[in-house]
Formats: C-alpha cells, sequence, structure tokens
C-alpha cells in the first residue's frame, strides 16, 4: 500500500484553544477517507493544514510524498480543494471559472476550453454555462466549485463538508460524482458530519474529537465496535419502542429478546421485532460521548478497551 | 464498426488524467488575474456609470457654480482641472479596497492559495486593472473640461510628463487602497476606512491656492502629498512653475507605493487562510 497522506503528532493551537492535539493518520493512495466530527473539532483546520494555508504548530504531515511545510508548492500541484464556502468568482460566469481555472492550472487556451466544455456538460451546467455565478442555485454552485476542482484532474482532492446545506436531491448527485472521482484512482479526503456520508462514500471513517483521532476503521469495523446486533421493538406504526443492543452472541440475542418480554408493549397489537446492525450513529454516539467523559456505560468501555 | 459510446454524460475523471498541474510560465497567473480584475471592473455597472458622472458633475459645479466667486474672469477651470482630476482618480481608486477585501472574505482566495502559483498576483490583477481604469476616466474629466472651457498650454511633452505623475499616483493611491481592503475585516468596513483618502484633496492646493487656507490648514495643505502632485500636473498642463514640486511628488508616491507594497504582504501572509 502506497501512502497518500501521512500525518503524525500534528498539532494547532488559535490562542489558548488547542485545537489538534497530536493528531495521526494514514490515508491509502486511491481510497476515500472520511474524518467525521462534530462543528467546531478542527475537521477544517486539519483540512487547512493539508492543503497548505494553515502551518501547523507541531508534527509533520505529508501529501502525496511531500512535506506540506518544506515542499509546499509540491504539494500543491497535486491537491485539489472545494473548501467549506463555495471558491468560484461570483461575478464571472460558470464558463469564465472554469477557463480562469483552465489557465491557472496551466493548460493552454484550447485545452482549457475543451476541458470548461467537459465539465459543464458533466455538471449539468451547459443552460447556465454564461450566467454570473451569482445567479446560481446553492446545488449549482457546489457544482461548479467540484467542477473547478477537477479542471486539471489531481491525484489528492480534499473536500470539505461537501454537502452541507444541501437539499437531498443535490446531495446525492454530489456522491455519484465523488464516487466516480474515487473510482478513477483519486485519493479523496472529506469531512463530514453526516454519518450516512461518511458510510455511502468513504472505505475508512476517522472520528475527530478533542483534536485527536478518537476512532478509526472501515464503517463495518466501526459499527462491529459497538458490539453486535441492536434488536429493536417497533409498535404498529414501526415506531421505535426500544432498543436493545447485543454482544452477537446466541446468548445475548436470547438476554435481548428476554428482555423484550417484560416490556408492556411487546404484547400490544401490531408490535413487532427487528434485528439490524447497529447505525454508524449509536458508533459515533458512543464515542464521543466518551470523549467528553459523560456518563459511563458498557458500549463505550467496550470501545475504550479494544481502542 | 459503429462505436457505441455509453449513455449519459462522461465521467469527471478517467483514471489514466490523475497527474499534478503543469509548471505555470512566468507571469501567466498575472496576465489571468488583470484580465479577471478589468472584467469585474467591466461588469461593476454602478462604479463604471459613477466614473462617467462624477467627472461631469464636479465640473460642472467647480466651473459653473463655484468658479464664479472663485475667479471672475472665468480662468478657475484651467485652476481646477488637476484638483478634479484627482479627486475621481481616488474615487475610482477608492473601489480597489472593496474588491481586494471581497476576495479575502470569500473562498476564492483559498482556491488560488492552495495552487501552485504566486497567489499575491490577485492583488497585481487589482491594482493594474485600477490603473487601466482610472487613466480611462482620467480622458473622460480632460475630454469634459475642454468642453466647459479647459485650454492646458502644454506641448507633448508636457502633456507625457502629466499623464506619467497622474499614473503613478493612481498607482500609489490603488496599492494603498488594496492594502486598506486587506486590512479591513469586511467589504463595507472597506469602503468605510477608504474614505477617509477621499478628503486629502480637499486640504491642498487642489481648489484654491494654499495662501488663501487658514494658517493650521496650510501647514497640513503643504506637508501632504496631493499638494505637489497637483502643482506638478499644474505645471506640466498649464505651464506653472514646478519649483520642486516634482521631486516632492515623486518622492511621495514612491514613498507610498513601498508602504503599502510592505504592509500588503504583511497582511495578505497573516490574513490569507483565516478567516
Ligand atoms: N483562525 C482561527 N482563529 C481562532 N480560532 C479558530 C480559527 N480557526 C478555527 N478556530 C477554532 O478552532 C476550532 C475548530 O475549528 P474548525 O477546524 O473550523 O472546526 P470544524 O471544521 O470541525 O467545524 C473552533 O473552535 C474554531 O473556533
Ligand atoms: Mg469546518
Amino acid at each position: 500500500m502506497t501512502t497518500a497522506i501521512e500525518v503524525h503528532g500534528l498539532g494547532k493551537r488559535f490562542g489558548r484553544q488547542a485545537v489538534l492535539d497530536g493528531l495521526d493518520l494514514a490515508v491509502a493512495e486511491g481510497s476515500v477517507f472520511a474524518l467525521l466530527g462534530p462543528n467546531g473539532a478542527g475537521k477544517t483546520t486539519t483540512i487547512n493544514i493539508l492543503t497548505t494555508l494553515v502551518r501547523p504548530d507541531s508534527g509533520t504531515a505529508r501529501v502525496a510524498g511531500y512535506d506540506v511545510t518544506a515542499e509546499p508548492d509540491a504539494v500543491r500541484a497535486r491537491i485539489s480543494l472545494t473548501g467549506q464556502q463555495a471558491a468560484v468568482d461570483e461575478v464571472l460566469s460558470g464558463r469564465e471559472n472554469l477557463l480562469m481555472l483552465g489557465r491557472l492550472s496551466g493548460l493552454d487556451a484550447k485545452g482549457a476550453r475543451a476541458r470548461a466544455g467537459e465539465l459543464l456538460e458533466r455538471f449539468d451546467l451547459v443552460d447556465a454555462a454564461k450566467r454570473p455565478v451569482k445567479t446560481y442555485s446553492g446545488g449549482m454552485r457546489r457544482r461548479l466549485d467540484l467542477a473547478l476542482s477537477l479542471v486539471v484532474p489531481t491525484p489528492v482532492l480534499f473536500l470539505d463538508e461537501p454537502t452541507t446545506g444541501l437539499d437531498t436531491r443535490s446531495r446525492l448527485e454530489l456522491w455519484a460524482v465523488i464516487a466516480e472521482i474515487a473510482a478513477a484512482g483519486a485519493t479523496v479526503f472529506l469531512t463530514t458530519q453526516y454519518l450516512e456520508e461518511a458510510d455511502r462514500l468513504a472505505d475508512r471513517i476517522a472520528v475527530l474529537d478533542g483534536g485527536r483521532l478518537v476512532a478509526e476503521g472501515t464503517a463495518a469495523e466501526l459499527k462491529a465496535r459497538i458490539g453486535g446486533d441492536v434488536v429493536e421493538l417497533r409498535g404498529p406504526d414501526d415506531e421505535v419502542l426500544a432498543e436493545l443492543p447485543t454482544d452477537g452472541t446466541v446468548h445475548g440475542l436470547r438476554a435481548a429478546v428476554d428482555e423484550l418480554d417484560r416490556h408492556a408493549a411487546s404484547a400490544a397489537p401490531g408490535a413487532h421485532v427487528i434485528v439490524r446492525r447497529p447505525s454508524l450513529d449509536d458508533v459515533f454516539l458512543a464515542i464521543t460521548a466518551a470523549g467528553h467523559g459523560r456518563d459511563r456505560n458498557p458500549a463505550t468501555d467496550l470501545i475504550a478497551s479494544k481502542g | 464498426m459503429t462505436v457505441i459510446t455509453a449513455a449519459g454524460p462522461a465521467a469527471p475523471v478517467r483514471s489514466d488524467e490523475l497527474r499534478p498541474r503543469p509548471r505555470l510560465g512566468a507571469l501567466t497567473a498575472e496576465a489571468v488575474f488583470i484580465r479577471r480584475s478589468l472584467t469585474h471592473s467591466l461588469r461593476d455597472g454602478e462604479a463604471l456609470l459613477m466614473a462617467i458622472m462624477l467627472p461631469v458633475m464636479l465640473m460642472l459645479l467647480f466651473t459653473f457654480v463655484f468658479g464664479g466667486a472663485l475667479d471672475p474672469s472665468g480662468g478657475y477651470v484651467d485652476y481646477v482641472v488637476p484638483g478634479i482630476i484627482l479627486l475621481c482618480a481616488g474615487f475610482g481608486a477608492s473601489s480597489t479596497a472593496l474588491y481586494v477585501a471581497r476576495d479575502m472574505s470569500s473562498g476564492v482566495i483559498d482556491r488560488f492559495r492552495t495552487m501552485p502559483l504566486h497567489a499575491g498576483a490577485v492583488l497585481t490583477g487589482h491594482v493594474v486593472a485600477s490603473v487601466v481604469r482610472n487613466l480611462l476616466a482620467t480622458a473622460v474629466v480632460i475630454g469634459v473640461a475642454v468642453l466647459v472651457g479647459f485650454r492646458p498650454t502644454a506641448d507633448l511633452a508636457g502633456w507625457l510628463g502629466a499623464i506619467g505623475m497622474i499614473a503613478l499616483y493612481i498607482l500609489a493611491i490603488t496599492w494603498l487602497f488594496a492594502a486598506i481592503g486587506l486590512a479591513a475585516g469586511s467589504p463595507d468596513a472597506a469602503s468605510g476606512y477608504g474614505f477617509i483618502l477621499l478628503f486629502l484633496p480637499y486640504l491642498s492646493s487642489a481648489f484654491v491656492p494654499v495662501e488663501t487656507l487658514p494658517e493650521w490648514l496650510q501647514w497640513i495643505a503643504e506637508n501632504q502629498p496631493v499638494t505637489p502632485v497637483i502643482e506638478t500636473i499644474r505645471s506640466f498642463l498649464m505651464g506653472t512653475p514646478m519649483e520642486d514640486s516634482g521631486w516632492w511628488a515623486l518622492g511621495w508616491c514612491l514613498a507610498i507605493i513601498a508602504f503599502a507594497a510592505w504592509w500588503g504582504a504583511w497582511l495578505f501572509r497573516r490574513k490569507a487562510g483565516r478567516r
């Protein structure tokens, strides 16, 4: 495995606040890595350091084989960033934005025109190509923003909360595009607050909390950490009446079902039982609760001992 | 054989295309950003209209409304034109602060800073566009002035000298406005701070000779950049004595450029990437 992004002991503080506190991570070339964390966890700060916008206070970070502080221009030649805030020129049209990026990426006039045409088509922006970007909807703006990052497809792509604030349709469209980019072999580093997004797109997921990673693995591994399947008691309208995590053994399942027997609602007409895999939400809540030293519960203890 | 192409849109990236960005030629980024800023100027309809209306209104105001009181012989237009040129240029250059602040507060600057290019070229683009824009505005001022009776006595060398002086002043004040745009927290604040600079011409020899000002104002007028710049332009266009105004004007403009470039570079390093 070749490593596209490698971070050791990264630290960054703003004033007295330590935003990153010894962050370690590694992302394999050609994989999709999701950095998950609540608002203010330091996701954007991490991306800013990896994309050479902000210097770390301590630790090292290598992207595409180059050190972000020692060789920033070598890193910049190999990355694209679609930030949290749309990086588009509002006055220019969509096509003009793409042409400008093409020229700035070293294409000649003809190459820039051809690439702009391709991307406008692919991102469904042909009809809006000549309109100033300030007239675009949020979804169109995001699509253009991502298209701008692909004018010259770089080996590593950073996406900071790519679908925050988008409606469901635009979100699904963007997911499809990101999956295609990953399929072409690019390394994608994305941050998100949505577990579903990480689950859908990422090969590996890391949870950032308190300035370091508190969990890391595939979606399946993270879900396995919380134990086995979850037994749910649901009412006539499929509403969840009770949720019981199990440890994945036959004994555990039987114990959970026995427990449900004692639940008054289980005898009600229409009540039924569902066994499901734990969701990332279960994992996320358990992990971040542990990080903040909240109430101890068996699930987080389990994670702590396995982690 | 017919090639059947897949229905639906093409993939945004093909695997054989992944590669580093090619190196840019010298000054390519500068050329792209100059073009971008000029396009911005052309599309800013309000500013463009103002650039034409302001000279016309100021010229009419100073020659027909105040002119009679200041110089009943009607020669005031010849005196006041250099002042109006600087007033309009200052006004036109002030939008640079707004454009720069807008770039810095939007995500667009981060995209440029994560590419292997000299991101400061964005500022160069704004500065060059401002100089071009304001030289055109100056042409409008002079055109209107000639229509209302401005009769410069300059020969070709005098005109070249005057245009050189005006261009240097525009460059200096534009750099200063660009730095103010970097220092300001928001585009709105940028327009606010810049406003102060626009008053400088009123406290100079632009509209009345320095000797007629109250004594404390005379001191300000004689020791600020606009007065020697005005006297230099006046000397080139109307043949009034230059004395040492030319050197003072040159020194002031170069000092302002040096200061603004240093301050701007410092602010740019400090500000970019943290919003
Ligand atoms: N330039 C800055 N100056 C001071 N504090 C900052 C700066 N940038 C980020 N922070 C603080 O660092 C913390 C992490 O921010 P950020 O990386 O944006 O988190 P996220 O992207 O996960 O929401 C926040 O508490 C934020 O207020
Ligand atoms: Mg963020």
